[in-house]
């Protein structure tokens, strides 16, 4: 079990910069995210967007923001745990208890749930008969690619990942790309050596066709796919591959005994804590009157939360409020050298 | 102030007014109107605010941006009169206007 005094649940923008007001104050923190990288719906969503609102930082990307606030938050040393999720939280005396689906346990007295819109899962196939074929014939990511050896492999999807992917399994598969329309969003260059590989015929590309069904009982067997003006074609295959991105699910954090409303969290915007104590929302997950879903107001939640977290996690001390252009222990924390 | 009316996957009609300069997505939310998530809150990165424009009003809508239609790609059963809604902004000409929800966002 890892002790700590707070534990931050999402590490996107906000969660990171509770890092660094938690660090200043002098509480260590341990911050937990589904996704496989620090940067939230800045790197999943809009990595190479610019942002413009971010106070003294004229434009910057998703991935820039997260990687600036990476470096500030080095000094703290916080342990990242990336690719989990909270699954449970129960309380024990003044502690929370958290669990994530890898089976990490963690304990504090204070969780900051930074969660935004919920953790990123894959859009999956919503064709009923598609779950009974999910992680054995019908995957939404690849984790070793050796299964599809030579295989008939249909993909579908329009973006990087159909695209890279088509392009890799066409080395030892027979690969059918599928889109619902006839242009492509991924690189160019990569869109150019998918054309080339369709003339040498590696590649099936079908547009502007939808996965219409799926064949077989046990095992699947084939697929049917349906152009835009209704024909049907079948088409024999091993595996499915489906790139339709990421949806934010609010999870496991609904059934926590919080009080949600619209799949946010209201809290005290003294503390920004929630109905239970100890338990902090901040960010674009939580709201009050007023609540501006932007990356600076969940710092300014994350400032406040990180005080309101001092008083349970050291409650024999006296917080003192201190500038960090004149702070001696600030100084010292940051890993300053006089 | 126009109105939109919003219709359910099976059929049920809403009919809000809407300021004009919001948006539809917003005009839906406001009215807590069900079938609309708008989960990335209008930043054209998340696509749960689709909706199906009837024909008759979709040559009324400002041209679709090339970006929207990528994002619509990861949208549940796009269709030809596929929009996001957060990308339609009430004026006075869409006083009427009709979008309907797919079964689901996500």
């Amino acid at each position: 079990m890892i002790k700590t005094d707070a534990i931050i649940i999402g590490a996107g923008p906000t969660g990171l910069f509770a890092v660094h007001q938690l660090g200043i104050i002098g509480l260590k923190c341990e911050i937990i995210d589904n996704l496989d990288r620090a940067g939230g719906q800045c790197i999943e969503l809009y990595p190479d967007k610019p942002i413009y609102d971010i106070p003294a930082i004229p434009e910057c990307t998703g991935e820039e923001l997260t990687n600036g606030l990476l470096k500030q938050v080095a000094p703290f040393k916080a342990n990242f745990h990336l690719n989990q999720r909270v699954e449970e939280i129960k309380q024990e005396n003044n502690l929370w208890i958290l669990k994530t689906n890898k089976g990490n346990v963690f304990s504090a007295p204070n969780v900051i749930i930074a969660g935004g819109v919920g953790s990123f899962e894959p859009r999956k196939l919503t064709l009923k008969e598609a779950k009974k074929f999910e992680g054995s014939q019908i995957f939404y990511s690849v984790a070793n690619k050796n299964i599809f050896k030579n295989k008939k492999i249909s993909i579908f999807g329009g973006g990087d990942s159909a695209l890279d992917w088509a392009l890799e399994l066409s080395k030892t598969n027979e690969v059918t790309l599928i889109h619902r329309r006839s242009e492509f969003r991924g690189a160019a260059h990569t869109l150019n050596e998918v054309k080339q590989k369709e003339k040498e015929g590696k590649i099936l590309i079908k547009t502007p066709y939808n996965l219409n069904s799926i064949e077989g009982d046990k095992i699947m067997e084939g697929i049917e796919i349906k152009h835009e003006d209704g024909k049907l074609e079948k088409i024999k295959t091993d595996y499915i591959l489906s790139f339709f991105g990421l949806i934010m699910k609010l999870g496991p954090i609904a059934e926590w005994g919080l009080n949600i409303d619209k799949k946010t969290i209201p809290v005290n915007t003294e503390t920004f804590q929630t109905n239970k104590e100890g338990i902090f929302a901040i960010g674009d997950i939580c709201t009050y009157p007023g609540k501006l879903k932007l990356i600076l107001s969940g710092f300014h939640e994350g400032a406040l939360a990180a005080r309101a977290c001092f008083k349970r996690a050291k409650p024999n001390e006296t917080y003192r409020f201190e500038f960090t252009t004149a702070s001696k222990n600030i100084h010292d924390r940051l890993g300053l050298k006089k | 102030m126009p109105k939109i009316t919003y219709i359910t996957h099976d059929g049920e009609k809403n009919t809000v007014e809407v300021p004009t300069g919001l948006s539809v997505m917003e005009g839906a939310l406001q009215n807590n109107i069900k079938g609309i998530d708008a989960d990335c809150g209008g930043s054209m990165a998340c696509a749960t605010c689709h909706v199906y424009v009837s024909e008759n009003w979709l040559n009324k809508l400002e041209k679709i941006h090339e970006a929207e239609v990528d994002m619509l790609d990861m949208a549940h059963e796009p269709k030809k009169n596929s929009r996001l809604s957060c990308q339609i902004v009430v004026s006075n000409n869409l006083d009427g206007l009709e979008v309907t929800t797919p079964i689901k966002q996500s």
